[in-house]
């Protein structure tokens, strides 16, 4: 099993790109959106997503409007903003909407590693206790 | 340049002009008119009250004289009627007649004569050799015989003295004889030269002629012709006094009063030099050009003064309008670059994050088998890891434009001083070591947050760090920092051993725009805006400097409000 199912969402190609190799090679599996309505097309395709890597400057569609969209539409994916440059306030703001974490860029891969597993792993926990909510459900059903 | 100057002095002194111009216009008219006014007023109704002031005196005076000459003439009709020639004939009693009257009215009586119709003087008493004198031949008695009573003119006679003489025909026996009495002239013109007024001022009485009858004190032959033109003018024109101001032959203006005596024979005159009578009005006059005068000066002085000093008031406020516009375009200029700055530090950190990505993916790449044997393993290691390295670098430069060039936050949170200043000193570490300056702290660990915006004091205290990098940069130097708590304030000691700051400039660092770098260099508004937010804190902050020993900035904040009980509790 990978560490997490990962959507690396970033306007610069070549980053995007070099970074979903880098973290194939670390055991995720990764796809990629070059934009925000990308992202949110592929999250509606793709049911496995765990974890949503987010940049948080985008042409169009910015990463703060696309993590209100996903949190709305799928909200049980987490989000981990990148942002270009650390400002209090985006990172405030991204919390506050329900982004798990947020890194600056560029980043140190083993942080990065270490804020999805943690992302990944919430949400699988949230997901376990989904799954044993529902089965406690059909069980009392049963009873 | 120098047109330029030349014609903004000429626009200054046009202006000055303008001022001074209409000042003086304003000022000296009203003045001029309300005191010509006056002036003008106060003649006419001054010379009024003169005229009629002289015209009484003479009025009186004519009727006195007048009065003199009627009693004279009735106390000699008296004796005719009383008396027959005969008895008057008789020198003796003529002797008494005179006595009598003398005693009675003084010496006003000289002497007293019989005259028969031929003129030949019959009788006579009085101080001179005159019996028997003949007068047939005069002046007065051929006039005498012609009517009942006669006043003559004054005339020398055959005593060669001046004299007149009053007349009075009686018929006696079917013939003419006359009674006449010589009045003294000395007692009679008594009554003329006591009209004297003021310095000038005398009466004297001419006859029709223009002969002198009284004796006039002063020489009076300038003005002759104005008598005879008086005269004529009381023949002609009805019977009343006049008053006239004349000039004299000699150019001086008198004032002439007037008055017919004596049935129209003689003339009385009053003449006073103008200037005399009109003294009173000639000091007024005096005082008030005098006063005009020196009125007119102070004004004109003031309207001098006053103007020029609101036009370099207004050349000096249009300078540092001037300037400041500079400095404001400056100040535009400068937010532009930042920006500019900002946006670039943004557009760099894509394309270095990617690269920096990039090394490490084939940092990841080496790590595979087929590369282990290479024999450069170590030196591509070692030229990823620079490549890293530097990217870092250029994040952490991207980092700093950014977060300064970004709006201040104006929020207030719990600030740690001490950490902010570390802070910015890390980022003035570099141009510090260029410049050969060495950072010293003395910072209190246990130094309690105070409540601010965190970039507004990043503002103040990397502007103070930069003045004194900016003073010690040639030289090298120390900058020192401390930090403590002093009583409900926290305290903040900038302290440097640059140049120091000139004791002339000392009172004027927090003014805006006041700048001792060279133009384009400062805007003069760091030390402004520090003072800014540093009041806005309700702190303080001051300078102390003794130039080329050392330059203190002391920074007061005071503690919040809850913190402050909490420490005093």
């Amino acid at each position: 099993m990978t560490i997490a199912n990962v959507l690396l969402v970033d306007d610069e190609v070549p980053f995007v790109e070099t970074m979903t190799k880098r973290l194939n090679k670390r055991d995720l599996q990764v796809s990629a959106a070059f934009s925000g309505a990308e992202a949110l097309e592929k999250l509606g395709k793709e049911r496995n997503v765990e974890v949503v890597i987010l940049d948080v400057k985008m042409p169009g569609m910015d990463g703060i409007e696309t993590l209100r969209e996903i949190k709305r539409r799928h909200p049980l994916v987490e989000v981990v903003m990148l942002t270009g440059h650390a400002t209090v306030e985006t990172a405030i703001e991204g919390m506050k909407l329900g982004a798990f974490d947020y890194l600056m860029k560029p980043c140190d891969m083993d942080i990065l590693i270490s804020k999805v597993g943690g992302a990944a792993a919430r949400r699988r926990e949230q997901e376990t206790k989904i799954v044993e909510a529902r089965i406690k459900e059909i069980t009392m059903r049963r009873a | 340049m120098t047109q330029k100057d030349g014609s903004t002095h000429g626009y200054y002194r046009s202006l000055t002009r303008n001022i001074v111009i209409l000042v003086i216009v304003v000022s000296i008219t009203p003045m001029i008119l309300v005191s010509g006014l006056l002036l003008y007023q106060f003649q006419n109704s001054y010379r009024e009250k003169i005229y009629a002031h002289l015209g009484e005196v003479v009025q009186k005076h004519k009727q006195k004289i007048d009065g003199f000459l009627k009693e004279r003439l009735d106390d000699i009709r008296f004796l005719t009627r009383t008396f027959t020639f005969e008895e008057l004939s008789q020198e003796s009693f003529l002797q008494d007649r005179l006595f009598t009257l003398q005693e009675e009215f003084g010496p006003v009586f000289v002497d007293l004569g019989v005259v028969n119709e031929r003129g030949i003087q019959m009788a006579y008493s009085g101080p001179f050799k005159l019996g028997r004198a003949l007068y047939s031949d005069a002046e007065w008695f051929k006039k005498a015989m012609t009517r009942e009573y006669f006043i003559s003119d004054v005339f020398l006679g055959l005593r060669g003295l001046p004299h007149f003489i009053i007349a009075v025909r009686e018929n006696w026996k079917g013939q003419s004889w006359i009674f006449r009495a010589t009045i003294d002239f000395v007692a009679f013109n008594t009554l003329v030269e006591n009209i004297r007024i003021g310095q000038t001022g005398f009466a004297f009485i001419v006859n029709k002629d223009g002969e002198f009858q009284t004796r006039s004190l002063l020489d009076v032959a300038a003005c002759k012709d104005i008598y005879l033109d008086l005269l004529s003018e009381g023949k002609a024109g009805e019977n009343k006094m006049r008053i006239v101001e004349r000039s004299d032959s000699t150019g001086k203006l008198n004032i002439l009063v007037a008055d017919f005596l004596k049935d129209n024979d003689w003339l009385l005159v009053y003449q006073q030099d103008s200037a005399d009578a009109f003294a009173d009005l000639g000091k007024a006059l005096r005082w008030a050009i005098l006063i005009n005068l020196v009125g007119g000066l102070a004004i004109l002085t003031m309207a001098f003064v006053l103007s020029r000093r609101i036009v370099k008031r207004i050349a000096e406020a249009d300078q540092e309008k001037n300037k400041m516009d500079e400095q404001i375009v400056e100040t535009g200029k400068l937010a532009s670059i930042g920006e500019l700055a900002a946006g670039i530090a943004h557009e760099i950190n894509n394309p270095v994050a990617i690269m920096v990505e990039e090394a490490a993916w084939i940092g990841d790449l080496l790590e595979e088998e087929e590369f282990k044997e290479s024999g450069n393993l170590d030196e591509f290691k070692r030229a990823l890891k620079q490549i890293r390295t530097q990217g870092k670098r250029c994040k952490d430069i991207t980092y700093k434009l950014l977060s300064f060039a970004r709006k201040t936050d104006p929020r207030e949170q719990d600030v740690q001083l001490n950490e902010l200043i570390e802070e910015l000193i890390a980022l003035s570490a570099q141009r510090a070591k260029y410049g050969n300056i060495t950072f010293k702290t003395d910072f209190q660990e246990t130094l309690p947050t105070v409540m601010v915006s965190q970039s507004e004091m990043q503002q103040v205290f990397l502007n103070l760090i930069n003045n004194s990098v900016d003073a010690m940069e040639k030289r090298g130097g120390v900058i020192e920092i401390k930090t403590r708590l002093e009583a409900n304030e926290v305290v903040i000691e900038v302290k440097d051993n640059g140049p120091g700051i000139a004791k002339a400039n000392l009172g004027r660092i927090f003014d805006p725009f006041f700048t001792t770098k060279p133009v384009g260099k400062g805007t003069g508004l760091g030390l402004s805006i520090c003072y800014g937010i540093i009041k806005k804190y309700e702190g303080e902050i001051e300078v102390h400097s003794v130039p080329e020993v050392e330059t203190t900035f002391r920074v007061k904040i005071p503690l919040s409000k809850d913190r402050t009980d909490l420490t005093s509790a």
